[in-house]
C-alpha cells in the first residue's frame, strides 16, 4: 500500500528541487547578462521572479498541511527545513533580480574598462547554491558542513572588487554611476553565496539534528 | 438582483458533487436533545471526518446516515437528511436497502464466528442473486480493496477470529465494501488498534476514497488531519465549525475548534 503522507513528502521536496532549478537558472542567466551585456535576457530575468515568489508560497502551503499530520521527528525536521530552503531559494531569485537590474542599466551605457574577477566570484557564489542544493537532496552533512567555510571567500573576492572599484571612481569620475552598477552587482553576488551557507546550515539540521548557525564565527 | 449560488457552491469539498445534504436536524433521546439544528453538506468521494469531545454527538449523526438511531426507543428525529437527493427518513425508503448503500464499520471489529471468505461474501448471499465464481470474485476483489488479499489469500477458510485486531478491522472493511455501498460509515475504526494497524487502516481510507464516500468519526485529531478533506466539529450538540481540514487544522474561524483540535481541552 502506498504511504500518502510519504507521497506528500515527495511532493514537497520535488516542489524544492523545481523551485531550486529556477533559482540557479536565475543566478546563470542574471550573471551571464551582466557580463555579456545582454539587455534581453536580464529583463527576463526579472519577469522570471514572480514564478519563484509563487514557488515559496506553495512550498509553505504544502509545508503547513504537512505540520498538522503530526509528523515524525525527522519529518518534522524536513518540512521545516524545507520552508526554509525556499525562503533562502526566494531570496537568491531577489539578488538575481538585482543583478538583472544592474545588467539591464549597464547594457545601455559603455562598459567600464576595469580589471575585477566578478566572474570568478559569480562561479564561487553558483558552485555553493548548487553543492548546498545537491546535499540537501542527497542528505549528505560532510559535503554541507564543507560548503560554509567558502562564504568567507566569497566575502574576501567582493571586498576586493569594492575596493578596486571605489579606487576607479576616484580616478574616473565619470565612471561612478556605472560602478555603482558593479558594486551593488557584486552585493548581490555575495548575498547569494550567504543563503548559499544558509541552506547547508539547514541541511546539517536536517540530517544530524543540530543547531549550527552562528557558531563558527571566527 | 445577484445570483443566487448552485446547490454545489454550499459544499466545503474540493471541486466534488453533493452526495450528502443534512438540513435542520435535529435528534432527541427522550426528553434530552442530541443533535441540535445539523446543516452538514458533503460531498461525493471525498473522506469527512466528524470530531469533537465525548458526547457532542458526532456518532449519533453518523448514525442518522444509515438510520442506525431507528433501533434505539425513544428516539426522534426532526429535519432531513438527504442521500443522492433522496430523503432517507421518508416513508418510502427501505431501511435495508438504504443499508446496502451506506456501509458500516465499528469502533470495534466484530467479524462473524465464521471464515474469512464466509464473512466478505455473507451480504453478497443475504442480497441475492450471484453464482458461485462470481461470489468468489467479488470477495477476492474486497479483500484486495481493504489491502487484507496477501495476507489471508492462503487461509481464506480460516476462522476469521484468528485475525489480528487490525486485520479483523479491515475485514470488516472488506465484508462492508464487497455490497458496494455508496458511502461508507466509520465509527472510530483505529481506536482500538496498535500504531502500526492504525497506520495501514489510514492508508486505507485514502485508497478507498477513490471508489467511496467516506465519514469517519475520530478522536485523533492528528488522524483526521491525515486522512481527511474536510472536518466538521460538534460541541454539546451542535455544529460549530465545518470546513476544508486545512483550514480547519490551520486558521479555523472559531475559537473553541482551535482549542480543540490543538488539544486544549476535550
Amino acid at each position: 500500500m502506498e504511504n500518502h503522507f510519504e507521497m506528500g513528502l515527495d511532493a514537497l521536496r520535488q516542489k524544492i528541487l523545481l523551485m531550486a532549478s529556477r533559482a540557479e537558472t536565475a543566478v546563470n542567466q542574471s550573471v551571464q547578462s551582466l557580463v555579456q551585456r545582454d539587455y534581453d535576457l536580464a529583463i527576463r530575468v526579472r519577469e522570471d521572479d514572480n514564478i519563484i515568489d509563487q514557488f515559496e508560497v506553495e512550498i509553505d502551503e504544502m509545508a503547513i498541511v504537512l505540520l498538522t499530520k503530526a509528523p515524525l521527528a525527522s519529518n518534522l525536521r524536513l518540512i521545516t527545513v524545507a520552508m526554509k530552503v525556499s525562503q533562502n531559494l526566494e531570496r537568491i531569485g531577489d539578488e538575481a533580480t538585482k543583478i538583472a537590474k544592474r545588467a539591464r542599466d549597464l547594457a545601455q551605457e559603455p562598459a567600464v574598462k576595469v580589471n575585477f574577477d566578478i566572474n570568478r566570484m559569480a562561479v564561487m557564489a553558483l558552485a555553493m547554491v548548487k553543492e548546498s542544493l545537491d546535499a540537501f537532496v542527497q542528505r549528505d552533512p560532510a559535503a554541507a558542513r564543507a560548503i560554509i567555510p567558502r562564504d568567507k571567500e566569497v566575502d574576501a573576492l567582493n571586498k576586493e572588487i569594492h575596493s578596486q572599484l571605489a579606487q576607479h571612481m576616484t580616478l574616473n569620475p565619470d565612471t561612478i554611476g556605472r560602478c555603482l552598477h558593479w558594486i551593488v552587482a557584486a552585493k548581490s553576488l555575495e548575498r547569494i553565496a550567504d543563503h548559499a551557507k544558509n541552506i547547508a546550515e539547514e541541511v546539517v539540521y536536517l540530517c544530524e539534528a543540530q543547531d549550527i548557525r552562528h557558531t563558527l564565527k571566527n | 438582483m445577484p445570483k443566487l449560488n448552485p446547490p454545489e457552491a454550499k459544499t466545503n469539498s474540493p471541486g466534488s458533487n453533493t452526495l450528502i445534504q443534512i438540513e435542520s436536524l435535529s435528534l432527541h433521546y427522550g426528553e434530552s436533545k442530541a443533535l441540535k439544528n445539523i446543516s452538514l453538506t458533503l460531498g461525493e468521494k471525498v473522506v469527512t471526518a466528524f470530531i469533537g469531545p465525548s458526547g457532542c454527538g458526532k456518532s449519533t449523526l453518523l448514525r442518522c446516515l444509515n438510520r442506525m438511531n431507528d433501533l434505539i426507543d425513544n428516539v426522534r428525529i426532526e429535519g432531513s437528511c438527504k442521500i443522492g437527493g433522496h430523503d432517507i427518513y421518508s416513508p418510502d425508503v427501505d431501511v435495508i436497502e438504504l443499508r446496502k448503500r451506506v456501509g458500516m464499520v465499528f469502533q470495534k471489529s466484530n467479524p462473524f464466528p465464521k471464515s474469512i471468505y464466509e464473512n466478505v461474501a455473507y451480504g453478497l448471499h443475504l442480497h441475492g442473486s450471484k453464482s458461485k465464481p462470481e461470489i468468489a470474485a467479488v470477495v477476492e476483489q474486497s479483500l484486495r480493496s481493504a489491502a487484507l488479499w496477501d495476507e489471508v489469500k492462503d487461509r481464506l477458510h480460516a476462522s476469521a477470529l484468528g485475525l489480528s485486531g487490525g486485520q479483523q478491522q479491515r475485514l470488516c472493511i472488506a465484508r462492508a465494501i464487497a455490497i458496494k455501498p455508496e458511502i461508507i460509515l466509520m465509527d472510530e475504526p483505529a481506536s482500538a488498534l496498535d500504531p502500526l494497524a492504525t497506520a495501514r487502516i489510514e492508508e486505507l481510507i485514502l485508497e478507498l476514497k477513490k471508489d467511496f464516500t467516506i465519514v469517519i468519526v475520530t478522536h485523533n485529531m492528528q488522524q483526521a488531519a491525515r486522512i481527511s478533506d474536510q472536518t466538521a466539529f460538534f460541541y454539546i450538540g451542535e455544529l460549530i465549525e465545518f470546513d476544508s481540514t486545512a483550514k480547519i487544522f490551520t486558521n479555523p474561524a472559531k475559537k473553541q475548534t482551535e482549542d480543540y483540535v490543538t488539544g486544549r481541552f476535550g
